[in-house]
């Protein structure tokens, strides 16, 4: 009986090369400066720096201290789909305040307000108009946003843009999602109903 | 070794011995399912290699950019179903640029050349197209199951074309994904007649679905077994489904509650939903209730003796109604819930719950500084009556080491264990000590932990024991938590099975990063975002590790107003191991080293 060849013995080989290449594996480069015994050295010059905590003393932890409600991209970590699915139960007049988005067309950069400091329209329109730099003419109940080319929308909880100020205050600020400011052509049609 | 049989075996190039033992060895390699062992299978010479490379069926992409579609195509011709993971889980939280990138197109451009027959693709945290979508359903004629977890990037067209070209559907399950709405009514899009539909799961579809089309469909599935419907359905539609598939295994009961548009007088009038759960004898899985009115809870009592499985984390109910539900509930081994329900539901589930195997408690406010609903008391009153327990998720505003120290010893079969103190760097409720030994003891008395998030005030002794006792956790999370580099170097000399470490805002600079070099190529990945590494100390990295990408990624975003823009201009590391050279898919906010 006759073993055929070298290859029958190559394919059934035990070596320490991996048997998915077929050449002698690459030599990699040995991760040089990362070696327990440098990472070491490391830490013996270092070892001075490293701070004692006495866990009695939380107060005094003020080199981390966190910024002070702030709001936190990211913390607590839940998904943004179950922030926003968990709607406030709807016989729960005291929904935490939320904050919602601003934009204003041609602005680089979007803002965020908290809705339940303001207590009415014009409360809130002054206050878009500060925040944004931009005069949004006499808000009268009749003839909305006259004499200007900017118009504030919201998107409600159906998803649909609406003007703002067709509905009782405490109705907007319960369905507003987030505000935009339009301007120019498309607020125009808006201002001239 | 066969006797060369010249009258029926013509010679070949390679000889007959060769091929018997080609031939026996696929034969027995088909039945390693585990792909574990399928790995080390292939490490034991050539001939298993490829061998094995020709049976592996499944296959499985831990991180869509280790390796190339192109090379796991070409390694293994005869892939059925495929599982692939593109952004890593920090990624959900806001901490990446949208656009970064898991893009699916090449995948499903060279699957489609190098697997016509593909029957399943497993998709998680990938971004993929209605051209996706549509490559897929024209490429493969036996496509059988389409599970989407957290992806995005398609809408309802996509689905449409799934719907309507793939005539052996039998999976169709969207969990946490977001779908664009196109305005296509693809409920409708699938064909007449019979349909092997098994599953379908849309009740993260955030748009309207026509419900005539949806009720013909459940109406021509006789084997769908499991359906878990979107908050666009009430109450009495669910009903109408119900009374059409009590063969159900697993429900999504939609919004619960009746739908705003109230048309007519008649709807007024309550429909016999308790009767309808009870037809359904099979009903294990509960989930749905995303706008539940609780008046119509006790129609679910009938089923609740049975049920192994019940998510009520979208479920805003008080604890004596919630209490009202889970005193049936006693075959129940996965519980999530929303901290609406108190420590007071809590220990009602530990009264009720004793085959409890998986715990998860959502905030409904997810806020910090504020009163919480759970504490120590609900996680003391679980690990007391909960002994089988095996993984928790609980997200709490105030904690003590005595309540955790007590769920290590209560409940030792802890696989994966994630507490999240919603306020950062909360200590000990009780004795504003550290969390350290409540930490401390679930690595240590939870010998089989192989996952692990910590929260609260830690200090680098809790780090210290992560890495003396945690010897088979795989994944670990912190965030806001210990003092010095030597936390990070604990954990990264420590613990030899860590694939996954996601770090956010803590004090772990270059040093722990250089300390942990030794780890990485045998890392899945490693995430570190606000923490003390710097430009310069990630380049060292990656010039000394050819195999690991070293991504620095940039916020753009306006909503991010506390990341520090210093000098070294970037907030997350994320890095892993490749086999291939640098994307070139990734966006601008994206510095690859």
């Amino acid at each position: 009986m006759d073993f055929q060849g070298d290859a029958n013995l190559k394919a059934t080989e035990l070596r320490l090369g991996l048997p998915g290449t077929l050449n002698e594996p690459a030599k990699q480069s040995p991760p040089s400066k990362s070696s327990k015994r440098a990472s070491l050295e490391i830490y013996d010059e270092s070892s001075s720096k490293k701070r004692e905590t006495s866990s009695s003393d939380v107060d005094d932890r003020d080199s981390t201290a966190p910024p002070t409600k702030a709001q936190i991209v990211g913390w607590p970590p839940i998904r943004s789909y179950r922030k926003n699915t968990l709607q406030p139960k709807k016989h729960d007049a005291d929904a935490l305040g939320t904050f919602i988005k601003v934009s204003m067309d041609g602005a680089p950069y979007l803002r965020k307000i908290d809705l339940k400091q303001y207590k009415s329209y014009p409360e809130l329109l002054k206050a878009l108009e500060i925040m944004f730099n931009f005069s949004i003419g006499d808000c009268s109940e009749r003839d909305y946003y006259m004499g200007s080319e900017y118009a504030p929308t919201y998107e409600d909880k159906d998803g649909d843009w609406m003007l703002v100020g067709d509905v009782p205050w405490n109705m907007f600020i319960s369905s507003c999602k987030r505000l935009r400011i339009m301007r120019g052509q498309e607020a125009r049609g808006l201002t001239c109903l | 070794m066969a006797e060369e049989d010249g009258d029926h075996q013509p010679l070949r190039g390679s000889d007959p011995p060769d091929q018997v033992l080609d031939t026996v060895l696929e034969t027995v390699l088909q039945f390693l399912t585990c792909r574990q062992d399928r790995n080390s299978a292939s490490l034991v010479c050539q001939s298993w290699h490829r061998a094995e490379a020709l049976t592996r069926s499944e296959l499985f992409i831990g991180n869509c950019y280790a390796v190339s579609p192109a090379r796991a195509t070409a390694r293994f011709p005869r892939v059925e179903s495929i599982y692939i993971k593109g952004r890593p889980r920090f990624a959900d939280f806001n901490l990446m640029p949208r656009n970064w990138g898991a893009h699916f197109r090449p995948w499903v451009s060279a699957m489609s050349r190098a697997y016509p027959w593909l029957e399943k693709v497993y998709l998680k945290r990938m971004s993929l197209t209605n051209d996706d979508l549509a490559l897929l359903a024209d490429s493969f004629r036996q496509f059988k199951e389409l599970e989407l977890v957290f992806c995005e990037g398609f809408g309802t067209k996509g689905l449409s074309e799934i719907a309507s070209k793939c005539r052996q559907l039998r999976v169709l399950d969207l969990s946490d994904t977001e779908v664009i709405d196109d305005a296509m009514d693809w409920i409708s899009s699938f064909p007449e007649g019979e349909t092997p539909l098994e599953s379908l799961t849309f009740d993260c579809v955030e748009c309207e679905i026509n419900f005539e089309a949806l009720e013909g469909l459940v109406a021509r599935s006789p084997s769908l077994k499991k359906l878990r419907l979107n908050r666009y359905v009430s109450i009495r539609q669910l009903y109408q489904l119900l009374i059409k598939a009590p063969q159900l295994t697993h429900l999504g009961t939609g919004s619960f509650s009746q739908s705003e548009n109230i048309q007519h007088l008649d709807d007024n009038q309550d429909l016999d939903y308790h009767s309808a759960f009870a037809a359904c004898k099979s009903l294990v899985c509960l989930s749905g209730f995303k706008e539940v009115m609780p008046e119509y809870l006790p129609s679910i009592y009938p089923v609740c003796a049975n049920l192994t499985s019940l998510n009520f984390s979208y479920t805003n109910i008080n604890p004596q109604q919630f209490r009202s539900v889970i005193v049936h509930c006693h075959k129940l081994q996965n519980l999530w819930l929303l901290d609406t329900v108190c420590d007071e539901g809590l220990q009602a589930v530990a009264a009720s719950c004793k085959d409890l195997r998986e715990l998860r408690v959502f905030p409904v406010h997810p806020d910090e500084d504020i009163e919480g609903p759970v504490s120590e008391v609900g996680l003391q009153a679980i690990s007391e009556g909960c002994r089988k327990l095996q993984s928790i998720l609980y997200f709490c505003q105030r904690m003590t080491n005595e309540a955790v120290i007590a769920m290590s010893r209560n409940c030792p079969d802890l696989v994966v264990f994630r507490l999240c103190i919603m306020g950062r760097h909360q200590p000990d409720h009780v004795t504003r000590k550290p969390m350290d030994e409540g930490f401390g003891a679930i690595v240590k008395n939870c010998r089989k932990l192989t996952r692990l998030a910590v929260s609260g005030l830690l200090t680098d002794k809790a780090f210290s024991y992560i890495g003396q006792y945690g010897k088979l956790v795989r994944t670990l999370s912190v965030a806001f938590a210990g003092d010095s580099d030597m936390g990070l170097r604990y954990v990264l000399e420590g613990c030899p099975r860590l694939q996954k470490l996601e770090i956010r805002d803590s004090p772990f600079g270059d040093e722990a990063l250089w300390a942990g070099a030794h780890r990485y190529y045998n890392m899945r990945f490693l995430w570190m975002s606000s923490c003390r590494v710097s430009r310069l100390g990630c380049q060292e990295i990656a010039r000394s590790m050819p195999h690991l990408v070293v991504e620095l990624l940039r916020y753009e975003e306006e909503d991010a107003p506390f990341v520090e823009e210093d000098n070294n201009n970037f907030s997350v590391l994320y890095m892993y191991r490749s086999l291939e050279q640098t994307r070139n898919d990734a966006p601008e906010s994206v510095t690859i080293l």
